[in-house]
């Protein structure tokens, strides 16, 4: 991978988005979250799950408001249970086809 | 054009490797079978997952490489050093082993030729990519072709020598590539890193309002975006998608 | 009913000397770095250290005045919930004990609060006795703000989670209050050699 900057930050680096928590939320929710807006608890600003801000190496995932970097969203996949706190998620909005049309088949 | 996916619910599936091959020096691209997928949409992902014979497991997410106009999986792996998965995939997996495959993954970094054509706008595609970011994008970049798609597309690559560049087979002239730790002489692309001025010299200009992704590493991700949005890209134009390290997601 | 990928074994070493709690490998060389958010980095002119209780403040130093304070080197064995073990861990710092020696402290339940919004609750008994630090110093170097510098507690005994990074108050409290790992499912005590890594263990 091509490095293009010195990371003086260890954490920000490893940071990821919310397109990564998709396959790991997918082990609860019947639907792709990652187009679902949510809107802050603690700031009040909306953003798409997918670009909120993961930290995906603590025990559990950690998903952050990108204005505010409060906590929206946490979700552990622990022995035998799966826990949710979305507390920090005031509202989720998410989008569903219509007609249920599979999207890979229009690809075609 | 955010057209929205009601996916099924994500299962574990079978994969058989029909191909392993060494692309670049450090990059394996692996050709993968899998009777039972439902089909993806270019720059969605999927989870790997290796079961020793004692039961532990690792788990590790990969761009799919292939468009889902052709009925085989790729993956582009890169062989991380000291790594616990990507050296076995690269090194030790070979033609007729299996692995479990859970995807596709992820609505947000896609784009495809159906939703485009949905669209009325007719926006142009601006693609990013750093090292083996560039995977999601060989699959944006067949489907355009193998749709005959009329949207302009262009990609912007960034990569260490030229004998780093994946994708040769599909990547074409709407190709530039940056070789960030080589200069040969008379190379049509970039030496150099991708800088400010390279991302107004080639990437789409504000005024055409392009779809931009930006996929690799989190510093250039952020270096990216940050420099876009201030040659005055449109912020909720721009999606990003960040490749971490080897550490698994739980 | 699991599809064997042939070949593939982990890549974790085992250790056999008694010193790797159940479910752990020994991380070797690599110090993972685990944040559950950004890294805060505090100006040391703005940094305090203070211990409070229902009653108000109890005690503050400054970094100058942290510094100050008898530092002890400490080498430890610790232990993440995330299984990750780190053996002959060596740190530079003040024990609780000393920051607790003009402290009326009485209360049982002490919540650490930090930099970034992290909290994690200990008994005071584990806290006192040699049992725990303040430490801003690891491997001979100023403690790293990724690895929670300038300061973070260090409670060896307990699961790495409960050793506080960017840490900037102890509340002593007559009522036990779960932080954030806590309040999501993680063990209210943390012992790595009974295994409590979640609150159903």
């Amino acid at each position: 991978m091509t490095d293009t900057a010195d990371v003086s930050d260890v954490v920000a680096a490893r940071r990821l988005d919310g397109n990564e928590a998709a396959g790991v939320l997918a082990e609860l929710f019947a639907v792709d979250l990652t187009e679902a807006r949510s809107r802050c608890a603690s700031c009040g600003s909306t953003a798409m799950l997918g670009a909120h801000h993961l930290y995906a190496d603590t025990p559990a995932l950690v998903l952050r408001c990108p204005s505010c970097t409060g906590v929206v969203l946490r979700f552990a996949a622990q022995r035998g249970r799966l826990l949710l706190d979305l507390r920090g998620a005031q509202l989720l909005v998410i989008p569903v086809a219509d007609d249920g049309d599979d999207p890979a088949a229009s690809a075609q | 054009m955010a057209r929205a996916a009601i996916q099924r619910r994500l299962i574990w599936r079978t994969a058989e490797v029909l191909e392993n091959r060494a692309e670049t020096p450090r990059v394996h691209r692996l050709v993968l079978d899998v009777p039972d997928w439902p089909g993806h949409l270019p720059g969605q992902h999927v989870v790997a997952r290796l079961t020793a014979e004692d039961g532990y497991t690792a788990q590790r997410s990969y761009s799919l490489a292939s468009p889902p106009d052709v009925p085989q999986l790729h993956l582009a792996v890169e062989r991380l050093d000291g790594g616990e998965v990507s050296p076995y995939l690269t090194d030790e997996l070979r033609r007729g082993d299996q692995l479990e495959l859970r995807g596709p993954i992820g609505g947000y970094f896609v784009w495809s030729a159906a939703a485009d054509r949905a669209d009325g706008e007719q926006r142009p595609v601006q693609l990013v990519a750093g090292g083996s970011g560039v995977a999601p994008f060989l699959a944006m970049v067949d489907h355009h072709q193998r749709q005959g798609s009329p949207t302009a597309l262009r990609l912007l690559y960034s990569t260490r020598t030229a004998a780093d560049v994946i994708g040769r087979d599909v990547l074409g002239e709407e190709t530039t590539v940056a070789l960030t730790r080589e200069h040969p002489p008379g190379w049509p692309g970039v030496t150099g890193r991708i800088d400010r001025d390279v991302l107004a010299h080639y990437a789409f200009p504000p005024a055409e309002r392009p779809r931009v992704f930006v996929c690799g590493s989190t510093p250039f991700v952020e270096f990216v975006a940050a420099t876009l949005i201030d040659l005055g890209h449109d912020p909720s134009a721009i999606r990003l998608e960040r490749y971490g390290n080897s550490e698994e997601l739980k | 009913m699991a599809v064997l990928s042939r070949g593939f074994r982990r890549a974790r070493p085992e250790r056999d000397d008694g010193r790797l709690p159940p479910g752990q490998y020994d991380a070797g060389d690599d110090f993972p770095v685990l944040s559950a958010g950004p890294t805060p980095h505090t100006a040391l002119e703005r940094w305090d250290l203070s211990i409070d209780d229902a009653t108000g403040g109890l005690a503050r130093w400054s970094w100058e005045e942290f510094r100050a304070l008898p530092h002890e080197r400490i080498t430890v064995d610790i232990h993440c919930v995330t299984t990750w073990s780190k053996f002959d861990t060596r740190w530079e710092g003040v024990a609780l004990d000393t920051l607790l020696e003009h402290v009326e402290a009485d209360s049982p339940y002490v919540l650490a609060s930090c930099d970034g919004g992290y909290t994690t609750n200990v008994p005071l008994e584990d806290l006192v006795d040699g049992r725990a630090w303040v430490v801003d110093t690891y491997d001979g170097e100023p403690l790293a703000p990724e690895h929670g510098g300038p300061a973070r507690l260090l409670v060896p005994h307990l699961y790495f989670w409960k050793s506080a990074k960017w840490l900037r108050r102890l509340s002593l409290l007559e009522q036990d209050e779960p932080g954030f790992w806590e309040t999501f499912g993680y063990h209210n005590y943390g012992d790595p050699w009974r295994e409590q890594r979640y609150s159903d263990d």
